[in-house]
Formats: structure tokens, C-alpha cells, sequence
């Protein structure tokens, strides 16, 4: 297992490296450069603070010295504010980002799994076929959408909750739940298709003839084996929410990754779109890795073709 | 003999897109203590639902016991609640099913599946009924149980996991056993060692064994009593030595026939022409009738009724109306070249 980790350790690296290559040279690509378009430089000034920067180096140069820097965990510092490292940007705005995604992913997954397993208890009844349009809806819509409703419903009309930005408790309410209802929708219709594929197995006949009543087959033999496609799911889901986020973040003013990243590209701050680009990789292969570990443990099968400890 | 459960004129049917589909019309039987009992039938004959019948398993929501009871020491099975039938399940009346690679949960180790029974319907603590799982192994003949109970499902082999549905089934000493095709998914020389220690176990245990099957080598092996159905009815009922030896059904007469015998001069495997009858809208009279080559007119239009051959043995056919031609089984049908 240990082996199995370092392994997928290294290759994460490896992943990593490539996509900061790739970024950098698209990025150099962008039209324009930090300090083109501020009218107020004079030719001398503009020249001093690329040279601050080292943006007159050739790019290979520029290439190198960036990922020098970077294999010692340093992204730089920003071109919009003086003297502010990206690393600090990127944790300052890590807080917002990271609860609203977990809050989205936790509540999401919650309800999702209850919709999930109550239309399949109660297959094609009204109860199954009401989830699964929701369902539906929740796919379809973007959350953008449900985060404009929501802003104009519940925070003007009716005034429950605020509109935007970041200032305590009441503020998550809004932007977590417009991000949990894509969640929610997957997370019940894989559930439904799967408990419904799962009651009809051997196993579970096999269960109810031991004479274990219907709550225990349910909930020690289905839900468990249902799980398992919920797991592999979850992770694209989670990297759903924070790219996701850069939208709702924006639109619910909160002073997340999301927003640092939009702005940044706006005004070609180069470390921060890498720094934040890297970030949100690192982020994408670290849950790939931690779904891989997780379907192990749900799924003995895999536990043993996986890793042999 | 004691008798241990009395099926009475059963009627099952499925509700499906297309209509009602009359599944199981009107089987009775009667299954006595420690014997064992087999039903052959070709698929969609209603072997299995009559069983899942009994275990009152049918899918809930479309299919049902329309009439008749299933009278089971005393009690009618076909009207207990739910309730009643998860007391009864496992402890009374246990199941063993066709695919042992499907019917064990493959999330849960093999140790947690036995003692989820014991521990059900005997109160047993944790530690108890392991060591009664493992002792369970140890009877079905897996090698090294105190290690193997831990285990999970993909690490048995096909005849190992049956033999562990076996371990289940029989774990809270249930007074009958119903098992479902138990050798149908394994393979020829495994299926031999399922049948011995099956045979064996009822020795040691006298469950009685109701044994649903299309194998007529299987039932030679393991049963007393055989139950012929087709269309859904029970065609001939007798002890083996009569169904094998002096069958009077010419269904029994075609399964007997399409049984591969290794001195036969024609190599051809023979088959009974015709496909089993649609139980959507079935015939009016013999189900057999249209496949049949003695049919007579009769046969298309009433249902024959038992006719006792012995005090064991019964047959539907017309044929053994006093009225009828003399037919003698055809010659592939006798097996042994007994007359």
C-alpha cells in the first residue's frame, strides 16, 4: 500500500510539472504584458518594473528561473499589489473557496444520497418520479442560475438572507447551497440506478431469506454496495465545485481563489494564474488520489488488486 | 410421517405491462419431515416461483399469491405478515440459491454473512456466533475456516462460495431447505461434491429438502420424491424409482427421453418439439397438449385431472382415462430397460 502511495506520489509530481510547462508558455502567449495597458508609465518605468520582475528575460530563462522557484514551493510575488507573495494570496483566499466547496460537496452528498435512496425504495411512485424531475432540474440549471434566483428571492424580496459577500455564518448559506444542487441531482440519480440495480441482485434475496428484516438489508446490504459508483463520482464532483466556484465566488462577491484567479487573468498577473492554476491541479490530483484510497476501503476487491501491502 | 409443509392448490400470478401472467395455477403438494423433495420442470415451468412462493419472495409490488395455502406446521404461510415471515425465514424454512458467484454480498466478509442469521434468530453474541461460523465452515468442508471467516466473498472459489450459502442456509438448523437449481452454476465434478455433502448434511442435520431442479441426474441423486411441472401445474408427482422407472406422463416421457445417455447408438440429443406454453393467456386444457404426440381432443379442451397410479404416484394426463388408447412410453424414455 505504502509503495502503491509513493508511487501515485511521484506521478501526481510528474502531472504537475507538465501542466506548470504547459500553462506558462500558453500564459506567455496572452496578448499584452503586466504593465502595458496602465497609461500612466512612462517607457522607463514600465522598463524597471519588468526588469523587477525579470519579464526582459527571454521566456526559456524566465521558464527555468520560474520553476526553480517553484520546486522550493515559491510562486512569486503578485504584479497588482506591491510585495504580496502569491502564497499568501492563494492561502488568504483558500479559506472562503475551500468552505463553501466542502459545505456544497457535504450538503450536496447528504441530500442527494436521501433523494437517492428514498425514490429507489419507492420506485415509480409519485415520491420517485418528484425527486427525479428535481433531479433533472438540478442537472440541467446551471448554478449560476440558482445563485441569481436565490439572490433576488431570498436576499431582495424577501430579505432572510444576505445577498453577498463574506462577513459570517449567514453569508454560506446562499452561495454553498446554489453550488449543492448540481451535487444534489447526481448524487441521487447515480443512487437511485444503483440501489434499484442492487435490490434486484441475488444477494439481497439472499439476505431477506435469512430473515433480516427490510431496514437492516437496506442499509447493511444496499447502501453500502451502492456506494461504491457515489465514490468515483464524488471526486469529479468536488473538482466540479471548485471550478465551479469561480463563478458563484464572483457572483456572491466572496474573496476566494476563484475571484483572485478571474482578476488576475483580467490584468496578466502571471504568478498568480499559475500559482492558481497549479493550486487547483494539485487540488484535482490530490482528490483523484484520495477517491482512488477511498474506493478501497468501500470495495474489498479493489482493496486487494490494488495494493498488495 | 409427519407432515411438514402442505402447499394447497396455489395460484401465483405476475402483473406485467402486458397483462397477468398466471405463473404458478394451482400447485399442491406435500413435503414430509426430513424427506426430500424434488421439482423438475424446464424454464418458465414455475419451479422457482413456486419455491419463492413459499419464502413469500416474490418481487413485492407485481407478483402475488392470488389463492391457496401454504400451510406450514400448522400455520398458513400464504397470509402470515412480514413480520411473522422474517421469524420464519432462516430459522424455519432457509434458501440456497443457483449462482453462488451473485448470491453472496461481496462488501461483507463470509463470517459477518453467516452470523447475521445467528445472530437474528438466536440471540447469539459476537463472539458466539462467530465461532459458530467457523464451525459452520468447518462442517461444509472449507479448509482453514478461522481464517477464511474473515475473508470476502471474491477470494472463494464458485464451489467454495456455495458451499458457504450452505453453511448460511443450514446455520440456524431450518426444518426445510429449499434449493434452487444448488448445481447448476458449477461445474461438473464440484457439482458432485455440492450434492454429497448436501446428501450428507441431511443425514446429520434431517432438514427436509426441497430441491428445484432441470437436472434429472441431480434428482437421481438426491431426492426421494419428484414433482413434474410444466405450465405452471404439477404434471406427475411419484417416488424416484416410479418417475424414473413407470412414468405415466408423456412430459416425463420427453425429460427422460432429452436426458444424454453415453451408450445411446445415435449421438443426436433428443428434445421435446414446441415451446412451453404462454402463461399470459394459457390453454384451456392440458398444458402439455400442444407439444404432445398422444393429444387427443380431450386434452385441448379440459384439464385432465391426478389420476392415482399408486398410493404414491399420480399423473394429469387423459391417457390413463379408462377410454383412452394404450400408449406405451417411447423406447428413449426408459431408462435402465425397465418395463
Amino acid at each position: 500500500m505504502l509503495r502503491y502511495i509513493t508511487q501515485r506520489v511521484l506521478y501526481m509530481i510528474l502531472t504537475l510539472l507538465i501542466i506548470a510547462t504547459i500553462t506558462f508558455f500558453l500564459m506567455k502567449l496572452l496578448p499584452g504584458s503586466p504593465f502595458n495597458n496602465q497609461d500612466k508609465l512612462t517607457e522607463t518605468q514600465r522598463y524597471a518594473l519588468n526588469e523587477k520582475y525579470g519579464l526582459n528575460d527571454p521566456v526559456p530563462v524566465q521558464y527555468i528561473n520560474y520553476i526553480t522557484k517553484l520546486a522550493q514551493g515559491d510562486l512569486g510575488y503578485t504584479f497588482q499589489f506591491d510585495g504580496r507573495t502569491v502564497n499568501s494570496l492563494i492561502v488568504n483566499g483558500m479559506g472562503p473557496s475551500a468552505t463553501v466547496g466542502f459545505e456544497a460537496l457535504l450538503f450536496g452528498t447528504i441530500v442527494g444520497l436521501l433523494l437517492g435512496i428514498m425514490a429507489a425504495l419507492k420506485h415509480n411512485t409519485f415520491l420517485d418520479y418528484g425527486a427525479m424531475v428535481i433531479a433533472v432540474f438540478g442537472i440541467a440549471i446551471p448554478s449560476f442560475v440558482f445563485a441569481g434566483l436565490l439572490q433576488y428571492y431570498v436576499g431582495v424580496k424577501l430579505q432572510w438572507l444576505p445577498v453577498a459577500f463574506w462577513n459570517g455564518p449567514e453569508y454560506h448559506i446562499l452561495p454553498a447551497f446554489s453550488l449543492s444542487v448540481g451535487v444534489i441531482a447526481t448524487v441521487a440519480r447515480f443512487m437511485r440506478t444503483e440501489m434499484l440495480e442492487i435490490l434486484g441482485t441475488d444477494y439481497i434475496l439472499m439476505a431477506r431469506s435469512k430473515g433480516v428484516s427490510k431496514s437492516a438489508v437496506i442499509f447493511k446490504h444496499c447502501v453500502r454496495n451502492s456506494l461504491i459508483p457515489i465514490v468515483t463520482i464524488l471526486g469529479p464532483m468536488a473538482i466540479g465545485l471548485i471550478t465551479g466556484s469561480l463563478v458563484i465566488e464572483n457572483i456572491f462577491a466572496i474573496p476566494g481563489i476563484g475571484e483572485q484567479f478571474v482578476k488576475a487573468i483580467q490584468v496578466n498577473d502571471y504568478p498568480v494564474i499559475m500559482g492558481t492554476t497549479l493550486f487547483f491541479s494539485f487540488l484535482i490530483v490530490a482528490i483523484i488520489l484520495i477517491v482512488d484510497i477511498l474506493y478501497g476501503i468501500i470495495d474489498p476487491r479493489i482493496r486487494v488488486a490494488g495494493g498488495k501491502s | 410421517m409427519e407432515k411438514l409443509l402442505e402447499l394447497d392448490n396455489i395460484h401465483v400470478s405476475f402483473q406485467t405491462y402486458g397483462g397477468e401472467v398466471k405463473a404458478v395455477r394451482g400447485v399442491s403438494f406435500t413435503l414430509e419431515k426430513g424427506e426430500s423433495l424434488a421439482i423438475v420442470g424446464e424454464s418458465g415451468s414455475g419451479k422457482s416461483v413456486t419455491s419463492k412462493s413459499i419464502m413469500r419472495l416474490l418481487p413485492n409490488k407485481i407478483g402475488s399469491i392470488k389463492q391457496g395455502s401454504i400451510k406450514f406446521q400448522g400455520k398458513d404461510l400464504a397470509k402470515a405478515s412480514e413480520r411473522e415471515m422474517e421469524k420464519i425465514r432462516g430459522a424455519e424454512i432457509s434458501m440456497i440459491f443457483q449462482d453462488p458467484m451473485t448470491s453472496l454480498n461481496p462488501t461483507m466478509t463470509i463470517g459477518k454473512q453467516i452470523m447475521e442469521g445467528l445472530r437474528k434468530h438466536q440471540n447469539m453474541s459476537k463472539s458466539e456466533a462467530k465461532e459458530r461460523a467457523v464451525n459452520l465452515l468447518k462442517l461444509v468442508g472449507i479448509p482453514n475456516p478461522e481464517l477464511r471467516v474473515d475473508e470476502y466473498p471474491h477470494q472463494f472459489s464458485g464451489g467454495m462460495r456455495q458451499r458457504v450459502v450452505i453453511a448460511i442456509a443450514l446455520s440456524c438448523n431450518p426444518k426445510v431447505l429449499i434449493a434452487d437449481e444448488p448445481t447448476t452454476a458449477l461445474d461438473v465434478t464440484i457439482q458432485a461434491q455440492i450434492l454429497d455433502l448436501m446428501r450428507d448434511l441431511q443425514d446429520k442435520t434431517g432438514t427436509a429438502i426441497i430441491l428445484i431442479t432441470h437436472d434429472l441426474g441431480v434428482v437421481a441423486n438426491l431426492a426421494q420424491r419428484v414433482a413434474v411441472m410444466y405450465g405452471g401445474m404439477i404434471v406427475e408427482t411419484g417416488t424416484v424409482d416410479e418417475i424414473f422407472y413407470k412414468p405415466k406422463h408423456p412430459y416425463t416421457w420427453g425429460l427422460l427421453a432429452s436426458m444424454p445417455k453415453l451408450n445411446a447408438e445415435s449421438k443426436e440429443l433428443l428434445a421435446i418439439p414446441g415451446t412451453p406454453p404462454d402463461l399470459m393467456n394459457p390453454p384451456k386444457g392440458c398444458p402439455f397438449a400442444a407439444r404432445c404426440p398422444y393429444a387427443m381432443e380431450v386434452c385441448l379442451e379440459n384439464m385432465p385431472e391426478a389420476t392415482d397410479v399408486s398410493s404414491s404416484h399420480k399423473a394429469a394426463c387423459w391417457l390413463l382415462d379408462e377410454r383412452a388408447p394404450k400408449v406405451e412410453p417411447p423406447e428413449e424414455a426408459l431408462v435402465g430397460g425397465a418395463r
